[in-house]
């Protein structure tokens, strides 16, 4: 009988847990509708233009991308040590690639 | 091998009073597929990369053919990136049913993910075709018509790759319910979902609003 | 024994239980035997292209000819030899070294092997359908997009059959060491082996995608005809070099990492003493494995990237030497002082360690910008990269082939003719490449199919192929050495008195590994018991049930239909038929993958009472 409620308990509780979890994942995805608002509306309203403009597209499209690996695949989340460790790898490489591929080919 | 004995569904059943807090990740095999998929995201990454890298060098060969000011149009890369976008939300609403072990609302979420998916696929097929007919721009027309196919196509590949196996999945499990069997396959399903979906947030980026600017 | 071993089985049995197998022990020697038999192909080509250069203006084989054998001997060396052979002892030795009962996903395991046996077969298979590709290993583009017939095509379409299945591995071994380590197995306790299988793992990982892609675009290019490497389209043939060496150049860390890896097992179990500096080498390999990942544009320093770019490619490639020197520095420090075994595996190792600095030189050597100019295309490259990969790669696989027999096929190999094979191949490798470092500074250039005579090229190019002879012979005896171990008593449990997990197991492995999961209590686990114990590795936990996976046939369809479609991508320009076998081999792949997400395959439990039966 004990053993039920306290179950019956760790349930309520552990939902509450994953409302308050959910609550996080809807704020960043609305943040990231936001982010990509910000991004469309700067190049179609020309406020900005050129290398800065680029930049400043990149490094929102970078935030986003933050905002799915840590809360949507829960990259920030306990024991994602070696899988972040993997997809930062991969990163690093990502960015070796594009940078070549992106500067030295037509030197 | 008589002596070895198969072991059913019945292991794999989730005592609804003693549920695992992420069934995902309640057996070995979870776990292993958890690890997996990020591997195997990790791997993607520089997959992708590349065709950005090799994008990124072409994208001003355009051999006299369309150039990127003349192609892109915002509205449907919008409706395109918000499709795509709301799907990664609805794929995190069936996990958090996961999570609840309330199996019904899980798939339901997952069949809203698949439909969202189907609708930027849509958009996709239709905005290739434009391309084609309106402006005679295609995969052999210049290097840039190449990369851009290339590397939208492949995005494009890796959705409908991930359509197919959610049907497959949602079908497989429609009348099995929940269980630390099925739950990592969903798990795995999502986190492929969710990489998707990064990949296009760079692919608007780079390929069409960059292209825009110039 | 057990049970199931000491069974008389039919060969269709055996061949259909190898054709089934998610037994990562069955699935190594799957590996080693495919691997065995590309690499005694490439051998064959190798020596063919050396007896054309017996003599100046040889007309031994054609032209086009020799074009090919290079290609495929390049290529077979590389992606369906050395790589699967390490794949080969990785799957065999690294779970039972960490005490794993198997990798983390048994089936994927065997849909990588599948995938590379087809792909393998698929690319040798060209020599039967109108030629073999003929554009060197390195595929450059335009001479690759220019090459008539179908030669080309094999090559794209093979290797990225064998290069999925590559990646496909490498995703399982990364996930079997990070979760399926056994108890008291930390990382810092890892054997030298499985920590190379990691890096090289995560060098596969991220090189290989990369290679995948090139493929991509140089089959458009080919069947499609897109313009990624068509200039007067706006492409640019960089584009390949760059994606090409993205993977290639790690690809070289990837086939001599796990050869550092064995010679840190053979050399501390010869000499009686624990491997010097353990913590150092675990980080010199990463050190390498970064690095080695930041350098491939020093194989483009004639290209024209502009001295910027040359510099700082320059400085990643000598960089390396430092960590390569940390590992030669402690080798020669664990065999300091200990008490010395000369056997087979040992006198590889010891070959290997002047043989592989020599390469290594000549390595600094290449990557000093200015000095490349002269040495880019001559035989001097030819000789450095085969000191490495000869001298490295090549040499680990043989002493780990005499090293782990006894616990892979329960036979020892003999050590008389071991000794006499290292001698003839230690021999003969140095007789062909150490003249070529001259060949090449006196102005060889490589790939030509003849020389000219009286320019001091003859003796040189005489020498070279008469040491090339000498290693066929020393495969030959090797080859002798198999066959006669067959005939032989089983080999004795831990025949060399071996220091890791994988010696603690009964001879042969049984299906499952281990009865009792084993509980480690050091580096050096089995030398720690028995030094300080009975000789017995302790049990981690009381016996109980196992869990096994179910074998599928499967993995073996699903690569065949991926064949199948493959040769309809290589033949859909020349009419419909080719269109057909894509749509067949890709719906019987596709259906493969339906039938195995449909099918439950949870497995069965080896109950504890048939257990306790076992040895242990």
């Amino acid at each position: 009988m004990t053993e039920n409620t306290t179950s019956n308990r760790l349930d309520t509780f552990r939902k509450q847990e994953n409302k308050d979890e959910m609550k996080i994942q809807v704020i960043s995805f609305v943040s990231m509708i936001a982010f990509t608002i910000i991004a469309f509306a700067l190049v179609g309203t020309q406020l900005m233009t050129g290398a800065y403009l680029s930049i400043l597209l990149f490094v929102l499209a970078v935030v986003q991308a933050m905002f799915q690996f840590l809360y949507f695949m829960h990259l920030k989340d306990k024991g994602h040590g070696p899988a972040s460790a993997l997809i930062y790898g991969g990163m690093i490489i990502a960015t070796t690639v594009i940078l070549s591929l992106g500067v030295i080919t037509w030197w | 091998m008589s002596h070895q004995e198969t072991i059913g569904r019945s292991a794999h059943k989730i005592n609804p009073n003693k549920a695992p807090i992420d069934p995902s990740r309640a057996t070995p095999e979870g776990k292993y597929k958890h690890l997996g998929i990020w591997i195997f995201l990790g791997s993607e990454t520089v997959l992708f990369a590349s065709l950005f890298g090799t994008y990124i060098a072409l994208k001003n060969s355009t051999a006299g053919g369309p150039t990127t000011q003349d192609l892109y149009g915002l509205e449907l890369v919008f409706l395109m990136t918000l499709l795509l976008l709301t799907s990664s939300l609805t794929s995190v609403y069936a996990i958090y049913h996961m999570k609840n072990n309330n199996f019904k609302k899980m798939q339901l979420w997952m069949g809203i993910t698949g439909l969202l998916g189907l609708a930027f696929l849509a958009c996709e097929i239709y905005e290739f075709a434009h391309y084609i007919t309106d402006y005679g721009f295609t995969f052999r027309s210049s290097a840039f018509g190449s990369a851009f196919y290339t590397l939208v196509g492949f995005h494009g590949g890796h959705v409908i790759f991930g359509l197919s196996w959610l049907i497959v999945l949602m079908m497989r499990n429609a009348k099995r319910g929940l269980d630390t069997y099925n739950a990592p396959k969903y798990n795995t399903f999502a986190l492929y979902w969710h990489f998707i979906d990064v990949v296009w947030v760079f692919i608007f980026t780079v390929v069409y609003l960059m292209g825009m600017v110039g | 024994m057990s049970a199931t071993t000491t069974q008389k089985r039919g060969l269709g049995t055996v061949i259909w239980d190898y054709m089934t197998t998610v037994d990562h022990k069955k699935v190594g020697i799957l590996y080693l035997l495919f691997g065995g038999i590309f690499f005694l192909m490439a051998g064959v080509q190798a020596l063919l292209i050396r007896t054309q250069l017996i003599t100046p203006e040889n007309d031994f084989v054609s032209a086009g000819l020799y074009n090919e054998l290079i290609t495929m001997h390049g290529t077979n060396m590389l992606f369906l030899a050395a790589m699967p052979l390490f794949f080969g002892l990785m799957n065999y030795v690294m779970p039972l070294q960490i005490g794993a009962r198997d990798l983390a996903f048994p089936f994927l395991n065997g849909v990588g092997v599948w995938l590379f046996i087809f792909g393998g077969l698929l690319m040798n298979s060209s020599w039967f359908f109108g030629g073999a590709p003929d554009a060197g290993w390195t595929n450059y583009a335009p001479l690759s997009t220019q090459s008539p017939g179908h030669g080309v095509n094999f090559y794209v379409l093979g290797l990225q059959l064998a290069g999925a299945g590559t990646i496909i591995s490498g995703i399982n071994f990364i996930a079997t060491i990070v979760l399926m380590r056994g108890p008291g197995m930390t990382y810092m306790r890892m054997p030298l082996f499985s920590w190379t299988t990691l890096v090289t793992s995560i060098l596969i990982l991220f090189a290989f995608p990369a290679f995948t892609i090139a493929l991509f675009l140089m089959q458009f290019d080919r069947m499609f005809d897109t313009a990624f490497f068509d200039i007067a389209l706006g492409g640019n043939s960089i584009i390949w070099q760059h994606l090409f060496w993205i993977m290639g150049h790690p690809e070289v860390y990837i086939l001599v990492l796990p050869a550092f890896g064995i010679f840190s097992e053979v050399i501390p179990t010869f000499s009686k003493k624990r491997l010097f500096g353990y913590t150092a080498m675990v980080f010199a390999t990463f050190l390498i494995a970064f690095l080695g990942f930041m350098v491939w544009a020093h194989h483009m320093f004639t290209v024209g990237l502009g001295p910027v770019a040359n510099a700082l490619f320059a400085i990643g490639t000598m960089a390396i030497a430092v960590p390569t020197g940390i590992k030669i520095f402690n080798w020669l420090l664990t065999m300091w002082g200990g008490s010395i075994k000369i056997t087979t595996p040992m006198l590889y190792a010891l070959g290997f360690i002047p043989s592989f600095t020599i390469g290594g030189m000549t390595g600094v050597m290449l990557g000093s910008t200015v000095a490349d100019y002269q040495f880019h295309d001559t035989y001097f490259v030819v000789a450095h990269f085969h000191y490495v990969i000869i001298g490295g790669s090549v040499f680990g696989i043989l002493a780990a082939v005499h090293y782990w027999w006894p616990l892979m096929f329960n036979r020892m190999l003999s050590e008389k003719l071991g000794k006499l094979e290292f001698w003839l191949f230690f021999t003969g490798f140095h007789l062909t490449f150490f003249i070529q470092h001259f060949l090449g500074l006196m102005g060889m250039p490589r790939r030509y199919w003849v020389f000219l005579e009286n320019q001091e090229l003859d003796l040189g190019n005489l020498i070279s192929t008469i040491g090339a002879y000498l290693m066929g012979i020393a495969v030959i005896v090797l080859l002798i050495n198999v066959v006669l171990s067959y005939f032989k008593e089983p080999a004795p449990r831990d025949p060399w008195d071996g220091r890791t997990l994988e010696w603690a197991v009964p001879n042969p492995t049984p299906y499952y590994n281990f009865k009792h999961t084993p509980l480690t209590r050091g580096l050096d686990p089995l030398w720690i018991e028995k030094m300080e114990g009975d000789g017995k590795i302790k049990p981690a936990e009381p016996l109980h049930d196992l869990h096994m996976p179910y074998g599928s046939i499967l993995p073996f369809l699903m690569s065949l239909g991926f064949t199948i479609a493959s040769f309809g991508f290589i033949y859909q320009l020349d009419g419909p038929h080719g269109r057909i076998l894509i749509y067949i081999g890709m719906a019987f792949a596709i259906g493969c993958m339906i039938v195995r997400s449909l099918k439950d395959d949870y497995g069965y439990n080896i109950p504890k009472e048939v257990l306790e039966k076992e040895d242990d």
